[in-house]
């Protein structure tokens, strides 16, 4: 039976799918108006207009639903209440929108404008647009009347009615009631604990090395730890129990009693599990079937008093099927819950929420197989929770199984929030033995995650993407992009495993207006002052190519932290992804020196890590472009070389010969003059390599390790931990020669000055200023990571040998920086993104997804010369 | 750049009046990139020599590269195009010598046709074949051809030789011809054109090769060079110089041996007729490239869905055009679908299929990035049917133009042995759950065995 509403004030669950309900003229679209935003209405007379560009076009009435039904099913896919503003009096309209309620698991509220027959006729009588016949709104009002009684069982949460205009008159306000699981504001910091079934030392255990103070006999907690968080303030720690407080274990009603009290206090909150549901069956005299470990509680029951059964029938009863907490960054729920059931209310999310999902098969054991639904989250949220018992609490897609099954002989273990730790504390014995072996089907070295991880999903990557990265804006990957990027990684690149970083473009400075040249470090300078870096690092700028190396200890390491097995202990890789050397065997040579040097230098015991990524130049240059130097510079310098005497030759016997070729002759002398100086830029590359010796590795930037990323760290740190590596190691790696700068300091800055003039003249590519610490914002975001100084000669090679003629220069100085500068600053905050995300052991599709995006921006038509 | 043309045939000076251009001096004309001279080193009644200066503008010279040219990012910014004579050289020709190379002498107009001896003297000319290539041009027209060769650099002499030449061609001929042949074999022994080529080149050709072309035994490479290999250019202005003689089919710079067109057409049989013979009605053909296969594919109407996928986004643009994919009807385009995807990323898009193919696709492939295909393909997407093609390594020694150890393909990332793609398919097919049998594909030897190999695998029915 609807309760009739004649009450100044209902309120709703704030995320609901409200259907109005009442005949034409009832007055629904005011009342719409008057209680929710216009762009929570779905009319579907606007709907209507909108098709047909008539509002009362009964004939395209379907397609109009279709329309209403569409937008309403994207709005709460994004978690938003929605007004359906229809008649809707009809049960057969009303059932679709019940089942669209249920689809994205909100909760269906009806309001009935039940308002007498005249009020209905009159209004419509004012407004000429509705000339329907008369018989109309008696047979609404009386396919409304016929089924008005049934509205709950039809599934609405709620049903208001208001039946006449005095009720509605007298309705002032509608509030919206956040759903029990929305724990949003509690912000922990939590210790999140795994399936109990009654281990009750091993639960006091755990939450003493946890640091909470236990009253063992009375069940009762004393005091609880503190952290200081992130912003500074000290907040109490707070358990969170994954359910399955009982069964099996020896003392079911004492661990009962202690976490009633905990969550009776507000100490602690609780999520029920299928076993705590089964409980509360049985003590609500349904009937079970007293097994599974269930007949152990209710022998254990046995001896307790009434008045606890009565208050833990009270405490199961009040549990709510999941919490969504801090923010919505972590979701804890007995058995998982996948995203679009988060922060939902429906009876399928309570039922998710408690047994998880099963793909309906048996297995050998008898038991229904469980689907795992981890396998497919990519939810923003990280989930926790328990349920099937697993060896060890792995990471998967950010889902933690933290029940590592204590009741059977493992362990009973906590995950802190947010610090990502886990603390167990073993069985002390076997109390039960598992239906199905733990860890059964788990059968390689590899993590649940990295055998997840084994194959990218592609739909993760093309299309238009989006990434949300922490040191910037969100960055976007078109499409045309994504396209162009799917075809290198596929094609050309290495092991996404290995591929956890690549480094941004770097654009040049400022261009110079000094005479005779386009780049020159006072550009940079500029750059500096004018976002207000005070010191700066100007670093040799090596004659070789960009290289990513990431080195592990041995083979052991690469398998458990990269998840890469049988392709050595680590890679070299340039900055479109593909592997530096062609040779396999030479890469592991190289790469056993390197690690030989990180390991004399004590670079893994220092940094407490097993392995290192380190952003390097590899020389030189012609092991990566020897067949550019053959077939384009040294042919170009050939062809040049050759007809220019021969031009010169023709215009000196011209001049002789009284011919006013004068000018000419000059030109092309001078034009003589700048090949030669191209020819000799483009030599100070031909480096042969046959040997590892050959090459020469200077790392400059340290930019993970275990745990760990170094961007808080400024570039004279990178540089003596680098020095350190490289004095262990000189026949192969090279420390990079660097200066600093103060800004302002005309003395400081006149000696970065000289050293790129000496650095340049001696046939050197330049320099590279970055700001001192490794990231620097101005007001308007991040600043430039690195500008680069090219010399005056080497830019022969990129600009073409004669760009620095006057003519040709004073044209070229009117390139443009600005789209240069922004791809950097993108590529940048990408990669720095995909290190944090993989040394907080974030899924590789996830790291993928920014050196995707990084390896897409690069097809972004820039100036290449830049 | 430069171009000089001697005569000694006194009055040298004479030349002078056949070029139109004044002895004492400098002449400039513009061209779109930049500017040709034209001034005289040498100018008496013995000997006069004109040289034209080709001046092109580096900075307005931007050369984009084509869809297979190289992928040097720089390459509209470094080469070689201002100092060597190419198509440009052309254009300055017939900017600045236009009247000299059609014919017409204002002043001395019985000159016109009279043979001169006459040197010509390039620098520097690239040559797309060397030396032999240079005289087979030139020798059969009666010129003395002298050539230097460069290396391409003088310190690192094991880089080898440049495709540059000093070269100076003698002949007595008038001088019309002289600059008409130049202007047509320039750019054919640099073998490319800085402008876009369209059916207007032919009547260019027809003009400037009257009288020499027809005869010159080369002259099936001169039209294809100078049409940039475009075959319909190509056998339309071939047709039009040998009237009478037949037109050639295919026309490829190297043509491919017969023997392997034939055997990409057989493999592409063979794979169509093992899915019709075991009744598949859907098939994805993954590496489907320029989509040859899914043209046979349409052509059977109990095939009804045919998916084509590719990581070349260019390969499939290619693909649709073939296939004409937006002149297709309605029903016919549903049957059909191009996507661009990777062997390397599962896909939901290619699961629901009877069949997949890969056909000559997985030597394309990084040996360590198998692993990821093989999931993707056989546990991911699922056919109950996969077919496999791949080269025979064994069958190289039969390919004389092959160094032992090389591969068929430059992007080729390995080739097996019969035994060692046996090996591999049977582990992959027992790893998860088909059943594998293997035949030969091409023309059978007893030793080595068919250049091509496939692996049939149906899945193991529970």
């Amino acid at each position: 039976m609807a309760r009739r509403n004649n009450l100044s004030h209902i309120s709703i669950p704030e995320l609901s799918l409200v259907l109005l309900v009442g005949p034409s003229g009832a007055g629904k679209s005011t009342f719409a108006r008057k209680y929710f935003k216009p762009t929570e209405i779905i009319s579907s007379d606007v709907c209507r207009g909108l098709i047909s560009d008539d509002e009362n076009n009964q004939a395209v009435s379907a397609d109009a639903f279709e329309l209403a039904r569409f937008i309403a099913a994207k709005r709460l896919k994004n978690g938003l209440l929605t007004v359906i503003d229809a008649t809707n009096v009809q049960s057969e309209s009303r059932k679709d929108w019940i089942k669209l309620a249920r689809e994205y698991h909100v909760l269906p509220v009806a309001i009935i404008l039940n308002l007498p027959e005249e009020v209905c006729s009159k209004r419509n009588k004012t407004r000429p647009d509705r000339n329907f016949g008369g018989h109309v709104i008696p047979q609404q009002i009386s396919q409304l009347k016929r089924n008005l009684r049934h509205l709950k069982e039809e599934g609405f949460r709620q049903v208001y009615e208001l039946r006449s205009e005095e009720d509605v008159a007298m309705l002032e306000t509608i509030t919206r009631t956040p759903l029990y699981n929305n724990k949003r504001e509690e912000h922990g910091p939590f210790d999140i604990i795994g399936d109990v079934h009654g281990c009750y030392d091993e639960l006091c255990m755990l939450l003493e090395q946890l640091g909470y103070g236990i009253d063992r006999e009375h069940a009762e907690l004393i005091s609880a730890p503190q952290t200081t968080n992130e912003d500074g303030y000290t907040r109490v720690r707070k358990p969170v129990f994954v359910g399955d407080l009982v069964d099996r274990g020896p003392a079911s009603p004492q661990v009962l009693r202690l976490v009633m009290n905990m969550v009776g206090n507000g100490a602690a909150l609780c999520v029920p599990g299928n076993h705590d549901a089964k409980l509360l069956k049985w003590l609500n005299g349904k009937q079970v079937q007293l097994k599974h470990g269930l007949e152990k509680t209710v022998e254990q029951l046995s001896a307790e008093p009434p008045e606890f059964l009565e208050s833990i029938k009270t405490f199961i009863d009040g549990l709510i099927s999941h919490y969504v907490l801090d923010d919505g960054k972590l979701v804890v729920a007995h058995a998982g819950l996948k995203e679009n059931m988060q922060g939902r209310g429906s009876g399928a999310v309570r039922e998710f929420c408690m047994y998880g999902e099963t793909t309906g098969e048996i297995d050998e054991f008898g038991l229904p197989v469980r689907y795992n639904w981890a396998l497919e989250y990519k939810g923003k949220a990280m989930v926790v929770y328990g349920h099937t018992p697993v060896p060890q609490a792995q990471w998967l897609n950010r889902t933690i199984d933290i029940d590592t099954g204590c009741v059977f002989g493992g362990s009973l273990t906590a995950l802190r929030y947010p610090e990502k730790e886990l603390v167990s504390v073993s069985a002390l014995q076997q109390y039960a033995v598992p239906a199905r072996p733990i860890g059964y089907n788990a059968d390689s070295g590899l993590s649940v995650q990295q055998q997840y991880d084994g194959v990218l999903d592609i739909a993760d990557f093309i299309g238009k993407k989006i990434v949300n990265t922490r040191y910037s804006h969100n960055i976007t990957i078109r499409e045309e992009n994504s396209i162009a990027a799917l075809e290198v990684m596929s094609r050309f690149a290495i092991n996404p495993r290995w591929m956890i970083y690549l480094p941004p473009t770097m654009s040049p400075v400022e261009t110079s207006s000094l005479p005779g040249l386009l780049e020159h470090p006072e550009g940079g300078l500029q750059y500096f002052r004018e976002t207000g870096v005070e010191k700066v690092v100007c670093e040799e700028k090596h004659m070789g190519s960009r290289a990513i190396v990431v080195v592990c200890r041995n083979e052991d390491v690469a398998r458990e932290r990269f998840g890469v097995d049988g392709e050595g202990i680590g890679v070299a890789y340039t900055r479109t992804g593909r592997s530096f050397f062609a040779d396999k065997g030479l890469e592991q040579a190289f790469l056993a020196r390197m690690n030989a040097a990180l390991e004399s230098a004590g670079f893994y015991n220092d940094f407490q890590s097993d392995w290192v990524c380190l952003d390097c130049e590899l020389m030189p240059w012609s092991a990566k472009a020897q067949a550019l130097l053959q077939q384009q510079y040294a042919a170009v310098g050939t062809a040049a070389g050759q007809a220019l005497p021969a031009v010169t030759a023709a215009l000196e016997q011209a001049v002789r010969n009284n011919v006013p070729a004068q000018l000419l002759l000059e030109k092309y002398r001078s034009r003589q003059q700048q090949v030669t100086d191209y020819v000799a830029a483009y030599r100070q590359y031909c480096w042969p390599v046959h040997r590892l010796e050959d090459y020469k590795l200077a790392p400059f930037h340290i930019m993970a390790t275990e745990g760990k990323t170094y961007f808080d760290k400024d570039h004279e740190w990178h540089m003596a931990h680098i020095r350190k590596i490289c004095e262990a190691a000189p026949e192969l790696l090279l420390a990079t020669a660097y200066q600093v700068v103060q800004i302002g300091d005309p003395e400081s800055e006149l000696a970065a000055v000289q050293w790129w003039e000496k650095l340049t003249a001696a046939g050197g590519e330049g320099m590279v200023m970055k700001p001192y610490s490794f990231l620097t914002r101005d007001t308007r975001g991040l600043v430039q990571p690195a500008v680069k100084v090219r010399g005056k000669n080497y830019l022969r090679i990129i600009y073409g040998p004669e760009y620095d003629a006057p003519e040709n220069l004073s044209r070229l100085r009117s390139r443009g920086l600005g789209a240069k500068r922004s791809l950097a600053l993108r590529e940048f905050a990408l990669g720095l993104e995909g290190l944090e995300r993989f040394v907080s052991k974030e899924p590789l599709q996830m790291v993928h997804q920014c050196v995707f995006g990084i390896l897409a921006l690069e097809s972004e038509p820039v100036d290449p010369r830049l | 750049m430069l171009l000089t043309i001697t005569t000694t045939r006194n009055p040298a000076t004479d030349l002078g009046y056949l070029l139109h251009k004044h002895p004492a001096k400098v002449q400039t004309f513009p061209l779109t990139a930049g500017d040709v001279h034209v001034f005289y080193p040498e100018a008496t009644a013995e000997k006069c020599t004109a040289a034209l200066l080709l001046d092109l503008d580096p900075v307005r010279l931007t050369r984009k590269s084509g869809p297979g040219g190289n992928d040097f990012a720089l390459e509209a910014y470094v080469n070689d195009r201002p100092y060597v004579a190419s198509s440009f050289m052309s254009a300055a020709i017939s900017q600045a010598y236009s009247s000299a190379m059609n014919g017409r002498c204002k002043d001395k107009p019985e000159l016109v046709d009279v043979a001169f001896p006459l040197e010509v003297s390039l620098s520097v000319l690239p040559v797309n074949g060397g030396e032999p290539l240079l005289r087979s041009l030139f020798e059969p027209l009666g010129y003395e051809v002298d050539v230097q060769a460069f290396p391409l650099d003088t310190q690192y002499p094991e880089w080898g030789q440049s495709r540059y030449y000093q070269v100076t061609l003698k002949n007595t001929l008038p001088l019309w011809m002289l600059l008409s042949q130049l202007y047509v074999l320039i750019p054919v022994c640099d073998n490319d054109k800085h402008y876009f080529v369209g059916s207007h080149e032919i009547e260019k050709l027809m003009e400037k090769g009257r009288g020499w072309l027809e005869d010159h035994p080369a002259n099936e490479l001169i039209v294809r060079r100078y049409m940039k290999h475009l075959g319909p250019l190509t056998r339309e202005a071939l047709g039009l110089i040998m009237k009478d003689e037949a037109t050639p089919e295919e026309v490829e710079e190297i043509p491919e041996p017969a023997e392997k067109i034939r055997l990409h057409d057989l493999r592409l049989q063979t794979v169509r007729d093992l899915l019709l013979e075991q009744q598949v009605s859907s098939v994805a053909d993954l590496g489907c490239g320029e989509g040859k296969l899914l043209r046979l594919l349409t052509e059977k109407s109990v095939f009804t869905r045919i998916l084509g996928m590719d990581v070349s986004y260019r390969s499939l643009e290619i693909a649709g055009e073939k296939l004409k994919l937006d002149r297709m009807t309605d029903r016919q385009r549903k049957r059909l679908e191009l996507i661009q995807g990777s062997l390397l990323y599962k896909d939901k898009r290619l699961s629901g299929f009877d069949a997949a193919t890969l056909v000559e696709v997985i030597e394309h492939l990084d040996p360590p990035r198998l692993a990821a295909m093989e999931k993707v393909v056989f546990e991911y997407a699922r056919p109950s049917l996969v077919i496999i093609t791949t080269v025979n390594a064994e069958y190289n020694i039969k390919y004389e133009s092959l160094t032992a150890g090389t591969f068929r393909h430059s992007d080729h990332r390995f080739e097996w042995t019969r035994p060692e793609f046996e090996a591999w398919a049977t582990e992959v097919a027992g790893r998860f759950g088909y059943t594998v049998t293997f035949r030969p594909l091409g023309e059978w030897d007893d030793a080595v065995g068919a250049p091509s190999q496939l692996a049939l695998f149906t899945i193991d029915t529970a």
